[in-house]
C-alpha cells in the first residue's frame, strides 16, 4: 500500500464529503450472521470533531471529479482544486480496517458525478456489494442515490445499503435553479419516489416471508442547505414536512451554509455559518416528528421566521397562552409534551409517576423538568404558582434574563423557583 | 439504627434484605467490608452471604417487579457508588411493602435515584461502546485499554461479542485491573501481568505491521472532516470529556 498516496486521497475525499451533515447510523436492524463482521442497529457516535459534530461513519466521496458546476459545492467543475479518486478495493480496505478497530459504525459513500449517473452509481453499488458478499460485512452502509441512475441500479443499491439519500440541496426549486443550473428538482425526486415505493413493497413482502431480503432498512434521508439562498424558515419547514409525508423520509438534515466559494450568487466569504438558525430548525423538526406539532403552529405567514433567541416550543407557548396552565397531574401526554422545558423522557416519567401520587415541584425537578421554563406554563401539587397575569413577552424576558446567567463565571449556588 | 456489614456482592445484598425482614429491622445502614470484632457495643450485624436466602429474596422480587426492573437493580449495584446501597435496599423494601409494582413511580425518591444511577451506568456503557479503540497485534488479535468511570465491562460483552464475532479481542480495564477476552467462541474475564516496561496502555511493540498505518489514516481522517468555521469547543468537550482522550487514537 502506498501510504502517502492513500493518505492524500483520504484527506481530499473526506474533506470534500464533510459538508454533507447526515451522520446517522441508526434505524437499521442488520444482524451479524454466520460469524461475520459487524452489525447495525441503534447507531453509535464514535468520536466528535472539534466543531462538535459526531463522527459515526467513514464519510467519503468515491471521487471529487464532477461534471456539474453547482455554485454551492466545493467539488464543482470550475473550482480549481486537487482531484482524486479511490479504487473500489481502497474503499473496502479502509472501511473494514477502520471498522475492526471500532473507529466507525460503517461507510457513508457519496461521489461526484464522473462520466454519467449510471457509471457513478454502478461503482458505489459495487463497493457495497463487495463489502456485503465478499467480506460478510454487516455494519452500516449509507449510499447516495445518484439522480438519473437507472432503476435497476437503485434496486440493487437498496439490497446492500441500510440507508439511501438524495440531497435536495436547496429548499425550493427557484433556489436550485439559481445555484445549480445543471440540475433539476425532478431528477432528485424521481429516485426518492422510486425507492420509497420499493421500500414499501419490500417491507410488505418481508411481513409475508421472513426470509425476504432487507431493502434499505434504515430508509431514506435528504439534506437542504440553509442560508445560501433567501428562503425563510416557513418555506424550509414546509418543504421538510412535505418530504416527510410524501416520501416517508427518516430524516431531513439542515446544513448551515459554510462560505467556501466566491460567487456573486452566494453569500460573501466573510458571512458566518448560521449555526443558531440551523439549531432552531432541528428543534422545529423534532417538534414536527415527535411532539405532534404541525408546521403552521411553528411558522406561518405572520411568523415566517423562527425566533433565534428562544426554542420554537417556547415560541409557540408564549403565542398561545390561552392553552396554559397545564395541570401536570391531569393533562394528557400530548399536552404535557407541548410544555416548554418538558422533554420526551420527562413527559413519559410524569405520566407513569402520577398514577401513584400527584406530583409536586420538587419531584418534577428530580424527574428532569427544566423548571425555569416550565414554571410559567404548569400547575402541580403545590400552592405556589407563578403569577398568572404575565404576558408571553414578559415570560420571554424573564426566561432570557435567567438563561444568560448560565454564562456568568460564578453561578448562584441555588436557583430559587419562585 | 442497625449497620449491616456485607461482602459487597449482589447476593450479599439480597441476603441482607432477608436479614432485615427476618429480624424485623427498621432503620438500617449498609456497609461493605470486613468484619471487625472491636465494634462490640454497636448495633452491628454481619451478613453471611447465603445463596438460598438470596434466591428466596430474588424470587420474591420477581413477583413484585418486571425482569427489566430487577436487571436495573443489578446494574445500579454494579455502579459501586459510595453509600448508594441504602438506596437499593430502600427500593427493594418499598417494592415488597407495596401491593402493586412500583418501578415506574418516579415521584418516589428511591425509584428516581435508581433511575439516575442506571442512567449513569448506561451512559458509561454507551461511551465504552463508542470509545474503545482496538489495536491490532502481531498475533492478529485486537487489544483495547479503557478506564471507565464505572465498572461496566460485564455490560459490554453482548455488544462486542455480536459485533466482532470473527476476530479475537481483549478489552482491558486498567483502573480495575481486569479485562474481557473473546476467543471467537466465548468471552472470559482475564487479568494480565504487565511488566513495568510494557504498561498496558503502551503495547506498541506488539503491534502488527499495518497498525501504525491505519492509526495514521484515522487521525488524518479525523482532522479532515473537521470544519474550522464551525469550531465549537464547548460542545466538543461535552461529547468527549478530556479524561477519555488518552485512549482515543485520534486525540492522542
Amino acid at each position: 500500500m502506498n501510504v502517502d498516496r492513500i493518505t492524500e486521497k483520504l484527506n481530499i475525499l473526506a474533506d470534500a464529503a464533510k459538508y454533507d451533515v447526515s451522520c446517522a447510523s441508526s434505524g437499521s436492524k442488520r444482524k451479524n450472521e454466520y460469524k461475520g463482521l459487524g452489525n447495525a442497529s441503534n447507531g453509535i457516535c464514535h468520536s466528535y470533531t472539534e466543531d462538535g459534530r459526531c463522527v459515526s461513519l467513514l464519510k467519503i466521496l468515491l471521487t471529487n471529479h464532477c461534471i456539474f458546476d453547482c455554485a454551492y459545492c466545493v467539488s464543482r467543475k470550475s473550482n480549481d482544486i486537487q482531484r482524486a479518486a479511490f479504487t473500489v478495493q481502497e474503499v473496502v480496505d479502509l472501511t473494514i480496517n477502520f471498522y475492526r478497530r471500532n473507529y466507525i459504525e460503517g461507510l457513508f459513500l457519496s461521489s461526484g458525478i464522473f462520466k454519467d449517473a449510471d457509471h457513478t452509481m454502478e461503482r458505489l453499488v459495487r463497493i457495497a456489494k463487495k463489502l456485503r458478499t465478499e467480506h460478510n460485512f454487516n455494519g452500516y452502509i449509507h449510499l447516495k442515490s445518484i439522480p438519473g441512475a437507472s432503476d435497476e441500479l437503485m434496486r440493487e443499491a437498496g439490497l446492500y445499503a441500510d440507508r439511501l439519500s438524495v440531497n435536495l440541496e436547496m429548499p425550493t426549486e427557484e433556489g436550485l435553479k439559481l445555484l445549480a443550473p445543471d440540475k433539476n428538482r425532478k431528477d432528485m425526486i424521481d429516485p426518492m419516489s422510486f425507492l420509497n415505493k420499493e421500500i414499501i413493497q419490500r417491507a410488505e413482502e418481508k411481513k409475508l416471508f421472513k426470509k425476504a431480503p432487507m431493502f434499505a432498512p434504515a430508509g431514506q434521508s435528504t439534506q437542504v442547505i440553509i442560508g445560501a439562498t433567501p428562503e425563510n424558515d416557513q418555506q424550509i419547514l414546509q418543504t421538510a414536512s412535505h418530504f416527510y409525508k410524501a416520501f416517508n423520509l427518516k430524516r431531513v438534515y439542515y446544513s448551515g451554509y459554510v462560505p467556501v466559494l466566491a460567487d456573486k450568487r452566494l453569500p460573501g466569504l466573510d458571512t458566518s455559518v448560521p449555526m443558531v438558525r440551523e439549531n432552531r430548525l432541528y428543534q422545529a423538526d423534532w417538534l414536527l416528528r415527535f411532539y405532534g406539532f404541525k408546521v403552521n403552529e411553528i411558522v406561518n405567514p405572520q411568523q415566517p421566521l423562527l425566533d433565534l433567541d428562544i426554542d420554537p416550543k417556547l415560541g409557540w407557548a408564549i403565542r398561545n397562552m390561552q392553552a396554559f396552565p397545564v395541570d401536570i397531574n391531569k393533562a394528557d401526554l400530548q399536552m404535557i409534551l407541548r410544555v416548554p422545558g418538558i422533554g420526551m423522557q420527562s413527559a413519559h416519567k410524569i405520566v407513569s409517576a402520577r398514577k401513584f401520587a400527584k406530583l409536586s415541584w420538587d419531584q418534577l425537578k428530580k424527574i428532569g423538568v427544566a423548571i425555569n421554563r416550565a414554571k410559567y406554563f404548569i400547575v402541580c401539587k403545590s400552592n405556589e404558582f407563578e403569577r398568572r397575569d404575565l404576558t408571553g413577552t414578559r415570560i420571554k424576558q424573564f426566561i432570557l434574563a435567567e438563561s444568560k446567567s448560565k454564562y456568568l463565571k460564578s453561578t448562584p449556588t441555588q436557583l430559587s423557583i419562585f | 439504627m442497625t449497620r449491616l456489614i456485607y461482602d459487597g456482592t449482589f447476593e450479599g445484598l439480597l441476603t441482607a434484605i432477608f436479614e432485615i425482614y427476618e429480624r424485623k429491622l427498621n432503620h438500617v445502614k449498609m456497609e461493605k467490608g470486613e468484619w471487625y470484632t472491636s465494634a462490640l457495643f454497636e448495633n452491628l450485624i454481619k451478613v453471611n452471604t447465603d445463596k438460598v436466602r438470596a434466591s428466596r429474596v430474588l424470587k420474591g422480587l420477581r413477583q413484585k417487579l418486571s425482569a427489566a426492573g430487577i436487571q436495573r437493580l443489578y446494574i445500579a449495584h454494579m455502579a459501586e457508588l459510595e453509600n448508594e446501597d441504602d438506596i437499593i435496599v430502600g427500593f427493594i423494601r418499598y417494592a415488597f411493602d407495596t401491593p402493586v409494582n412500583i418501578e415506574e413511580n418516579y415521584g418516589n425518591k428511591y425509584v428516581m435515584r435508581i433511575s439516575e444511577i442506571v442512567g449513569m451506568m448506561r451512559r458509561e456503557k454507551h461511551r465504552m461502546e463508542a470509545f474503545v479503540r482496538f489495536q491490532k497485534l502481531k498475533d492478529d488479535s485486537f487489544y483495547a485499554a479503557v478506564e471507565p468511570d464505572f465498572n461496566v465491562l460485564p455490560l459490554l460483552i453482548k455488544h462486542f461479542k455480536s459485533r466482532y464475532a470473527d476476530q479475537r479481542w481483549i478489552i482491558y480495564d486498567i483502573k480495575r485491573s481486569y479485562g474481557l477476552y473473546y476467543n471467537m467462541h466465548d468471552t472470559e474475564f482475564i487479568s494480565l501481568e504487565f511488566s513495568a516496561a510494557s504498561h498496558p496502555g503502551k503495547v506498541i511493540t506488539a503491534f502488527c505491521e499495518d497498525e501504525g498505518i491505519y492509526q495514521h489514516l484515522w487521525k488524518n481522517y479525523f482532522h479532515s472532516v473537521n470544519i474550522p468555521a464551525r469550531k465549537n469547543t464547548k460542545l466538543h468537550l461535552r461529547h468527549i470529556p478530556k479524561r477519555y482522550w488518552k485512549h482515543l487514537t485520534e486525540k492522542i
